[in-house]
């Protein structure tokens, strides 16, 4: 197999604080490849942003990496600041934000706005640049580009607007493009346009996408590979199918039983009992033990085993995949 | 057929226009965004009545009138019989009010921050002069907190235990009718499940009655028992549960049934829905969804189609059948 274009071994992420250190990210290890979409689902307070702002260098101090390696088709990134950073920011990876209206400068033009990046990382003029960037709004799907590169933000609607941002993220051609919640606040018939568009680009320019979604549903018709993550670590990695009508670890076909759409005809959804341990009051032992209804002692005392124990499929001490009772 | 609500023409238009100096200085007219446009529907006492639609659509402006927080431009509701813009008795009035409550979207900016949970859930009831001691701590119980989590601040808890008081809080003055806006929207999905399961359990104990609002169609196929479906104000169809999930009439519902994210629908290569949702305050003329409809005529850009019945969906276009 060919390197991966994003390689993540045991990122562990910390946030000192008075009273005491947090570990937003603990030990996320996951590949993407070329051409590839790992969609990173997981709920609030699971560590799935501040993974993908880990890997672009966008952690908010005091939040720092401080073990674990980040490679770019094979170079180490993770220890880079500065210039160094703001080189790969941009032109090997781009980012595209939940609210297209706050990710985009409201007093620069979008003309203006993709011509700067375009110009910043390519070594091309100005008039080069502004073919390239209506080239770009041509691909994600603006009508007229031409005329349109010389309006302001607020004049598009919010699908357009993150066609803008997909564009602004492509523009200097990078290998690895983080999608933070990209369809969030978008209205449903917008969100199907904007995951057709980012399966269309990942497909056409071999470009490697890591989705972070809290949606299933989504996550379902874009992704190749899924990472579920539970309070800072991924609890079940694999092939988008098979996790889902399969899933292995006991919080995962929680997560899948208790979404509306999965329970049709009955009266009463399944559910997980209580919330997402806080970082500050992790549980001893695997941190899903609490909530978990084949929870034994050994999952009180042990934490719960990396991936690579479990064929790299799914961090639980008793998987789903010989059922102790009918699990549905 | 009586409802125990009823929504007869309701129409709501906002002024959304620019202060009027600048109005006379750049001579521009009025700007009115009509956000609901003649909507007639009723709900059943006991069931589940939802509003379906994608931003603007309109299904929150309806919530609000029938919570009275808004009052219609035109139209009427009725509840119980009691017409609430007409009716001069004002104890008639005050007693439909308090039969209808409202639980909203956002559990960090609808509970009070400076109140402790005890003063928001008794606040329906003290404010009317009711005496409501022991009432917060019976409620917290019955939505599955502790009678003791009534001496402490809503920060104190997560987003689903918030949305648990929010609903405590709605069943203070012991409601009939609760107003749902998206009230499991700001909610993960593990969490959702459990404050929709609460609501069933809830509608069964005390025969409540639920207009329940929501983009989310997962959540509507679970939750209700008659779906109205709305696009740019306008009711466009309306049929029972299931009915509408099997057999969609409105091309409208048809899309955005086809659009939805599923769960089983790995690598789906479908072509997705065509345009946004137009601007309101200039909506097309005819019926409002014909500019992105595959199937428009001339008709559908001419004249705005009427609500007919098939069967036991109510659809809104000329070519449905």
């Amino acid at each position: 197999m060919s390197t991966p274009v994003l390689s993540l071994r045991d990122l562990v992420v910390e946030i000192p604080t008075r009273t005491g250190v947090l570990r937003p990210v603990n030990g996320v290890s996951f590949d993407i490849a070329a051409g590839e979409i790992l969609g990173v689902v997981g709920e609030s307070g699971a560590g799935k942003s501040m993974t993908g702002n880990a890997v672009i260098g966008l952690l908010d101090r005091p939040a720092r990496i401080v073990s674990g390696e980040v490679r770019l088709l094979d170079q180490p990134i993770q220890s880079l600041r500065g210039e160094a950073l703001r080189r790969l920011r941009g032109k090997r990876m781009g980012m595209i934000f939940q609210d297209p209206l706050t990710s985009l400068n409201p007093l620069l033009t979008i003309g203006d706005q993709l011509t700067e990046t375009i110009r910043e990382h390519l070594d091309v003029g100005q008039s080069e640049a502004r073919e390239r960037a209506i080239a770009a709004l041509d691909e994600v799907g603006i009508p007229a580009a031409r005329q349109r590169i010389g309006s302001y933000p607020h004049e598009f609607s919010g699908g357009m607007r993150q066609r803008v941002v997909i564009a602004l993220a492509l523009c200097a051609e990078p290998e690895l493009v983080i999608a933070d919640e990209p369809t969030t606040a978008l209205d449903v018939s917008v969100q199907a346009q904007i995951i057709a568009l980012l399966k269309r680009l990942c497909r056409d320019r071999g470009v490697a996408v890591m989705l972070v979604t809290h949606d299933m549903g989504v996550i379902a018709e874009a992704a190749d590979r899924i990472a579920v993550m539970y309070a800072g670590g991924v609890v079940e990695l694999g092939p988008v199918r098979e996790v889902i009508t399969r899933p292995f670890h006991p919080y995962t076909g929680g997560l899948m039983a208790s979404t509306p759409g999965a329970s049709k005809g009955m009266r009463r959804l399944r559910q997980i009992p209580g919330s997402m341990p806080r970082l500050d009051a992790l549980p001893d032992g695997c941190p899903f033990h609490p909530r978990c209804e084949r929870a034994e002692a050994a999952c009180r005392e042990n934490p719960g085993p990396s991936l690579a124990a479990c064929d790299g499929r799914a961090a639980c001490w008793f998987p789903l995949t010989e059922p102790k009772e009918a699990v549905s | 057929m009586s409802a125990l609500i009823r929504v007869e023409d309701l129409t709501r238009v906002f002024d959304v226009s620019k202060p009027w100096l600048n109005r006379v200085l750049e001579r521009e007219p009025r700007a009115l965004l009509t956000a609901v446009s003649e909507v007639s529907f009723g709900i059943e006492e006991n069931s589940v009545y939802a509003l379906v639609g994608e931003s603007g659509s309109g299904k929150s402006t309806i919530g609000k009138i029938i919570a009275g927080l808004l009052s219609p431009s035109r139209g009427r509701v009725v509840v119980d019989g009691v017409d609430l813009d007409r009716e001069t008795d004002k104890a008639k009035i005050a007693a439909v009010r308090s039969d209808i409550q409202m639980i909203f979207q956002d559990p960090y900016a609808s509970l009070n921050p400076r109140w402790k949970v005890r003063t928001i859930i008794a606040e329906p009831v003290t404010v009317r002069g009711g005496d409501a001691t022991g009432l917060p701590e019976r409620l917290l119980e019955q939505v599955g907190l502790a009678a003791r989590d009534a001496d402490k601040y809503p920060h104190e808890f997560s987003g689903g235990q918030r949305q648990r008081i929010g609903i405590a809080r709605a069943l203070a003055s012991g409601p009939r009718i609760i107003v749902c806006d998206e009230p499991t929207s700001a909610l993960d999905v593990s969490v959702q499940s459990q404050v929709l399961n609460l609501m069933s359990d809830l509608r069964e104990e005390l025969g409540l009655t639920y207009l329940f609002i929501s983009h989310d169609l997962t959540v509507v196929q679970h939750m209700a028992d008659k779906i109205g479906v709305l696009y740019l104000g306008t009711l466009v169809e309306e049929a029972p549960r299931d009915r509408l999930f099997e057999d969609p009439k409105h091309p409208y519902t048809q899309m955005i049934f086809e659009a939805a994210p599923r769960m089983d629908a790995f690598g789906r290569e479908a072509e997705p829905p065509k345009g946004e949702i137009p601007d309101a305050i200039n909506p097309p003329p005819g019926c409002p969804f014909h500019p992105r409809c595959p199937i428009a005529v001339d008709r559908c850009s001419q004249e705005r189609p009427r609500l007919r019945e098939i069967g036991t969906t109510r659809v809104a276009c000329h070519l449905a059948e």
